[in-house]
């Protein structure tokens, strides 16, 4: 609040600054709670129980309904609690609690996926009467490494009387359950890296959709480069919904929180719109970069691509970017413009 | 009987992307590449095959493809029950190649299963295969190495019975269906591992919830659609690959080249069905002619008459038509309605038959996800079925076997199903299971891993059949595609929902949501190869071995 009433020059922006942090943070809350639940969703589902069929496919409303009770719990949290409610050991624990409180989790009433093994279920080394692979006379194994470079946006952005290029992508090698990972994400104004996230990490599949990150991530750019251990999950939430959250923590103790959200709309078989979200959480203020607590950023885009193969896709698109709280203010403060309409053209590619 | 296994025919040029490049090598007379010729047929006791790569040109393009004795399909074998056979198989590839007897009977060492029975054959050396013929009907041998069967390593084997043939014909023709791609098989497999529906441009877009909206009402697109989302479950993933990237061969031939036979009117044709394609499933038809079912991978079954059937990879059926028409298309389409292989029967050269549209894709039902909501059948899931590898478990199985499957039910014809096969003679060995083994068809279509029991083959544990026992195998496929189940050096004797004989056959589709059983009897000492049939499926784990001992 120090750095609000310090920044802000009359209480009506501040009101109105005010109103639309809310809106965004509501936003922003639904959406951490929406990856939560698929997260559950993916993690936990009781036996089935062939009476609450109907429930799983038709029930609608109570999803909304514990949407909203979710996003109450959050809206609650005070940030410090809330950077600490994704310390690593509590995760499982406040995934949980969230598929209890939702009448949601109804929908996940069947065991046709994922789940803990019952104690009675079969051991599939039964037959084997102690006979491995390895006694086997001509066995050897043949698996081998896979190489990827996913370029999922490499687009000129252009704003009011500003141009920029902006690229997200990840390479990767590995198999089918272990992989390392290189995530990039940045923005290039006049040849110069004006803002920029790369990430090392392990990537392991923990549910038949999610893969679980480890690593570190290193933010250069303007401003002093900076550190931090990475930890959080990829992967897809019913509906498809690609989804990307990471928690991260500096040694100085800042933690920090990512969320990005995409969807493809199938206009045809090969004209795709693509709704896309991100945002951004720090748990301090960080004048030197000029990061305001709780939710820093949001950035909401749609992108129109066609796909000539699957491996080569032009796009167009907008997106809306905004600075919120006190980042806004820190913007302000430096007379840098805090919400922008962008207008993005740029190839999504991959091999 | 009088055996032809190709007639020269006038290459009839269209549109379509199939297309031989029989103009690309008149255009060249100077450069005369040796190009893969149609199968010969070979018969006798003692064989010399050899592998190597000849060029073939499927679609404008030349590519190299894995042959014998310079054919594709390699040459149809033609052997004798209760003969001795001698067959030298030299590998000229730069890679180790195998040749694995589909169906047959014999010790396992002559069964070329590459790194399971034989360490295979190595580059530019001789294998000889000798083993005694035991038994009768119609099989098919291929390549258990690396990506050679998808690039063309297949052919027919005819095994003439001691007794005589019982199934009179006055022609016999080998139908060898097959899916070639231009692309390296293993960049295929790339593809699907990085995108599983890469090949996949059936997928419900918005144009479609519109249409579902119009016709139906919201509320029913909404719930059409709702738990297939929740589930992250495609009902258009028919086929991991589409025609985007294959082209389907009947004998080597593309619909452009179309494969023709002849036969006079009045004639019985035996028309012996083979299903060699690497991952595609065939729904095989010859408009206005009945085709009467014979023979179900090599055992004679109680002649059945149908319209159409679905053959599975590695499966054969033998039909016997008799056509009063001068010509007649035989028609192939592939289960997900992206293409076909055809071919034309007739009295003169030259003369065709029109080739039916294709008809359009089916999406995968409620009964191929959740099974039969009201059966009663346990299921028994294994341990390792709740991780990252398998994207669903169904626990309401269904145990139908009069279900011909998707895209071929209530299509107004009469389809053939498992529930119509009946082997003559009965079971071979009238002795009751002893124990159950059950094993779970399981996989993740978004990582692409198959596997069972949620296990892929290298972290698998071998299966011990005990020799000599009789025992029950459950299949329970826990996947929404059909696998095409194969159980190498041993009869798999199916058994109908309420455990009575059906049909002894050595490849099983299982349909999605679908529970079968059958009996082994553990004759056969060694170790075995068990797997699912679709080539890219076993390539990435759905593969056991199996020890006899």
């Amino acid at each position: 609040m120090n750095q609000r009433i310090t920044v802000n020059k009359t209480s009506e922006v501040l009101k109105i600054s005010e109103v639309s942090t809310l809106a965004l943070r509501r936003v922003s809350l639904l959406i951490i709670a929406l990856s939560w639940q698929s997260l559950s969703w993916a993690e936990k589902s009781p036996p089935m129980d062939h009476s609450k069929m109907n429930h799983m496919t038709m029930n609608h409303a109570e999803q909304g309904e514990a949407m909203n009770h979710s996003k109450m719990n959050h809206a609650t949290m005070n940030h410090a609690e809330q950077s600490g409610a994704m310390d690593h050991s509590k995760m499982n624990h406040a995934t949980m609690n969230h598929a209890e409180q939702s009448g949601a989790m109804d929908h996940s009433d069947m065991s046709m996926q994922g789940g803990d093994a019952p104690e009675n279920a079969r051991d599939p080394n039964a037959y084997a009467d102690g006979y491995t692979l390895k006694s086997m006379p001509f066995y050897s194994n043949s698996s081998h490494n896979l190489y990827s470079l996913l370029v999922d946006r490499l687009e000129s952005v252009t704003t009011k009387g500003n141009a920029a290029m902006t690229y997200d992508l990840q390479a990767w090698v590995g198999q089918t359950y272990n992989r390392a990972l290189i995530r990039a994400e940045g923005e290039m104004q006049n040849g110069l890296s004006e803002n920029a996230r790369t990430e090392l990490l392990w990537a392991h599949a923990i549910t038949p959709y999610w893969d679980s990150h480890l690593g570190v991530r290193y933010d250069s750019g303007s401003g002093r480069g900076r550190g931090w251990l990475a930890f959080g999950v990829q992967g897809l939430a019913p509906y498809w919904l690609y989804t990307e959250a990471t928690f991260y923590v500096n040694e100085q103790g800042r933690t920090a929180f990512r969320v990005e959200l995409e969807y493809d709309v199938l206009i045809t078989q090969r004209l795709i719109l693509q709704p896309r979200i991100e945002a951004n959480f720090y748990s301090k203020n960080d004048p030197a970069h000029n990061l305001g607590n709780g939710l820093s950023n949001v950035e909401a885009g749609l992108r129109l691509r066609y796909e000539f193969c699957r491996e080569f896709a032009p796009y167009v698109g907008v997106e809306w970017a905004s600075t919120v709280g006190n980042t806004a203010n820190y913007a302000k403060a430096n007379s840098n413009t805090v919400d922008e309409t962008r207008f993005v053209a740029g190839i999504h590619f991959w091999f | 009987m009088k055996s032809v296994t190709k007639q020269p025919t006038l290459p009839l040029l269209s549109r379509r992307q199939c297309l031989k490049g029989l103009a690309v090598l008149s255009l060249s007379p100077w450069i005369k590449p040796v190009y893969a010729k149609p199968a010969e047929i070979l018969s006798g006791s003692t064989f010399h095959l050899t592998i190597a790569e000849t060029r073939v040109n499927f679609t404008g393009t030349p590519r190299l493809a894995t042959t014998v004795n310079g054919s594709l399909p390699a040459p149809t074998l033609r052997w004798r029950e209760g003969d001795t056979v001698t067959i030298h198989v030299t590998n000229q590839l730069n890679e180790t190649s195998s040749i694995h007897w589909h169906g047959l009977i014999l010790p396992y060492q002559m069964d070329g299963a590459h790194g399971v029975s034989f360490a295979g054959i190595a580059p530019n050396t001789t294998f000889t295969y000798r083993f005694k013929v035991q038994q009768s009907g119609t099989y098919w041998y291929h390549s258990h190495s690396g990506m050679q069967e998808q690039t063309g390593l297949y052919g027919a084997i005819i095994i003439e019975p001691l007794k005589g043939e019982t199934i009179v014909a006055e022609r016999d023709y080998v139908i060898v269906l097959s899916d070639w791609t231009d692309e390296d098989p293993m960049a295929v497999l790339d593809k699907l591992k990085k995108q599983s529906d890469y090949y996949n441009f059936n997928q419900l877009t918005v144009l479609d919830f519109v249409h579902d909206i119009k016709q139906d009402g919201l509320k029913s697109a909404v719930d059409k659609r709702a738990m297939w989302n929740e589930m992250l479950m495609n009902m258009t993933d028919l086929s991991d690959i589409s025609a985007y990237t294959y082209c389907y061969l009947l004998n080597g031939n593309t619909p452009e080249t179309n494969w023709t036979a002849l036969f006079n009117k009045g004639e019985r044709i035996r028309l012996r069905f083979i299903n060699a394609a690497s991952q595609s499933f065939f729904d095989v038809r010859i408009p206005n002619l009945k085709m009467t079912v014979v023979q179900a991978d090599g055992q004679n079954i109680e002649p059945v008459s149908v319209d159409e059937f679905r053959l599975g990879a590695a499966e054969t059926y033998d039909v016997i038509v008799t056509p009063e028409d001068d010509a007649y298309t035989i028609f192939a389409q592939s289960m997900d309605r992206t293409g076909y292989a055809r071919g034309t029967l007739t009295t003169r050269s030259g003369l065709t038959a029109a080739v039916p549209a294709l008809d359009k894709a089916e999406p995968l039902s409620m009964m191929d996800m959740m099974g039969d909501m009201s059966g009663g059948v346990a299921v028994h899931h294994a341990k390792t079925e709740y991780g990252a590898s398998v994207d669903m478990r169904v626990d309401t199985p269904r145990t139908n076997l009069d279900d011909a499957g998707v895209g071929l039910r209530n299509n107004g014809r009469r389809v053939l199903t498992y529930a119509d096969l009946h082997t003559i003679g009965g079971s071979l060995d009238p002795r009751p299971a002893t124990r159950d083994i059950e094993l779970h068809l399981t996989g993740n279509m978004e990582r692409y891993s198959w596997s069972f029991d949620g296990i892929e083959f290298d972290d698998s544990s071998p299966i011990h059949f005990r020799y000599g026992e009789r025992l029950r195998v459950i299949l329970v496929n826990d996947t929404m595609m059909t696998h095409p189940i194969h159980l190498h050096g041993m009869w798999s004797e199916l058994e109908t929902p309420d455990g009575k004989f059906q049909v002894r056959k050595h490849t099983f589709s299982v349909q999605p949501a679908q529970r079968i059983s059958f009996l082994v009897t553990a004759d056969a000492l060694g170790y075995w190869a068990w797997h699912c049939h679709l080539f890219y499926h076993m390539h990435v784990g759905m593969f056991r071995t199996v020890v006899v001992s």
